[in-house]
């Protein structure tokens, strides 16, 4: 089954011809994961950290985790620890692109689509929360989180 | 263990909690007010009449009422009165049905019709210093006070717009306002306890804020954590989000000023 995201890249250029945005990569999912890198390329750990504990990037609202350094986290869902145990890296890809497709009702958000969305503000629409590069810094952060 | 089985355990019991919770209002003896999960210093700051910065605008407010205003050459004690007696309860049951605009009118809007129509005088914009003022006086006449949406079938179409746009995932986090405050009120979103949400104590005094703002401030603030495009103050879409977010707050009383965090 291909991904939205290829249907909503073609949606995305017809409806901003000429617009300089990240278009969304396509992707296969496969059961419950998107077993292939969304770049092609393994993503580096080290940043991935970075990128989950930064503020912009939301995780922290609503997640713990192994970050001492960092004062505020939130308990809204499973704290981070272990993911790396529990899941596959897949199904972790799919958990960060867009965890709505598993669970439609789920508070956490999906972030590597632009479609389907309602009023987006202007300086977020069209664009996902984290790019292909980020969300593979992430999965390969989350897989080092072992225990 | 095989991709689809996980994705069952990973899905199934949460697919069945949303559709339980999906438009699952909080029940009327559970509701709370923000204040009860207040440290004892803030507590005491909006308890204090004295400490409670929102009553230095309260004040202005007083002086506003009284003061004669625009072409009619009226103050607004000219026509009601004290507000004492004559504001109470009115905060408590806006925004209210007002027949020459169609549509409810929340507590804002009402005292611009007033100055507008009766003083003939320019009205207040939205969060200027005269409006938090004028609008936290009358507001703290209902202090105490249950709130009291209208009985009026007229309020219903609104109602159930309001209603509709709480349960509306919205923004680029695809959030609704109902998952925060019907489904997680009590957790830390990274640190902040989310409250249910009732609009108890406006306008309110924010430490955050180093004053006093409006419900729609307030509302401002979430869609933009919510990266959704936000209305306009005065917007017929935040009057309704006002008036459902007034009766999901029945018979709770009204705490103007209020302060948050
Ligand atoms: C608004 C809340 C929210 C935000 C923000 C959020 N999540 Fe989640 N996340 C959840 C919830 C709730 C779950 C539980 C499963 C579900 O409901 O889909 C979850 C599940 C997960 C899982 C699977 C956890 C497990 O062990 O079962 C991972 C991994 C994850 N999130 C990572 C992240 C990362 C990384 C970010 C930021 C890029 C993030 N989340 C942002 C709410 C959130
Ligand atoms: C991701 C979580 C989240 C979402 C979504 C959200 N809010 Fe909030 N809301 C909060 C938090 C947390 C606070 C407390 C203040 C703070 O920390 O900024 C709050 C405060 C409020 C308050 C003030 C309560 C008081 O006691 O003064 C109201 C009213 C409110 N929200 C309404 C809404 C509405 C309406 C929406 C949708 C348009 C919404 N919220 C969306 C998290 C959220």
């Amino acid at each position: 089954m291909m991904g939205r995201a290829g249907l909503a890249l073609a949606i995305l250029s017809l409806a901003t011809p000429g617009a300089a945005q990240e278009s969304l990569r396509s992707y296969e999912v496969v059961g419950d994961a998107i077993p292939t890198s969304l770049t092609g390329q393994p993503g580096d750990p080290e940043r991935g950290r970075a990128i989950v504990v930064r503020r912009e990037s939301t995780c922290l609202l609503c997640h713990s985790g192994p970050f001492p350094e960092q004062r505020f986290q939130g308990d809204l869902s499973p704290s981070l620890k272990g993911t790396g145990s529990r899941w596959s890296e897949g199904e972790l890809r799919l958990r960060l692109v867009d965890a709505a497709r598993l669970n439609p009702a789920t508070i956490m958000p999906s972030y590597y689509r632009v479609d389907g969305l309602t009023r987006v503000a202007q300086n977020y629409r069209g664009k996902p929360v984290l790019t292909a590069e980020q969300i593979e810094d992430v999965v390969a952060y989350l897989m080092t989180l072992k225990d | 263990m095989s991709g689809p089985a996980r994705l069952s355990i990973f899905a199934a019991p949460l697919l069945l909690a949303a559709l339980v919770s999906a438009g699952a209002e909080i029940a009327l003896n559970e509701r709370r007010s923000a204040y009860d999960d207040m440290s004892r210093d803030n507590k005491a700051m909006q308890d204090d009449d004295t400490s409670n910065p929102g009553m230095l605008a309260v004040l202005d407010g007083e002086a506003l009422w009284a003061a004669k205003a625009g072409a009619s050459g009226k103050s607004c004690a000219d026509c009601h009165g004290g507000a004492k007696a004559s504001m109470k309860g009115v905060a408590a049951r806006h925004p209210s049905f007002d027949a020459s605009a169609g549509r409810p009118v929340n507590l804002e809007q009402r005292i611009n019709t007033s100055r507008v129509q009766h003083q003939q005088a320019s009205p207040f914009a939205y969060e200027s210093k005269e409006m938090l003022a004028l609008s936290a006086y009358v507001a703290m006449q209902s202090r105490g006070e249950p709130i009291a949406p209208p009985d009026d079938p007229r309020l219903k179409p609104f109602l159930d717009r309001g209603r509709a746009q709480f349960n509306q995932r919205q923004g680029q986090l695809n959030l609704s306002c109902g998952q925060c405050h019907d489904d997680n009120w009590g957790k830390s979103l990274a640190g902040n306890t989310v409250p249910q949400g009732h609009p108890t104590g406006y306008p309110i005094y924010r430490l955050e804020w180093q004053g006093l703002g409006s419900l729609q401030r307030r509302l401002r603030n979430c869609m933009i954590g919510m990266r959704a495009e936000s209305y306009a103050y005065g917007a017929p879409e935040y009057v309704d989000m006002e008036l459902y977010l007034m009766w999901r707050a029945r018979g709770m009383k009204v705490e103007t000023p209020a302060v948050r965090p």
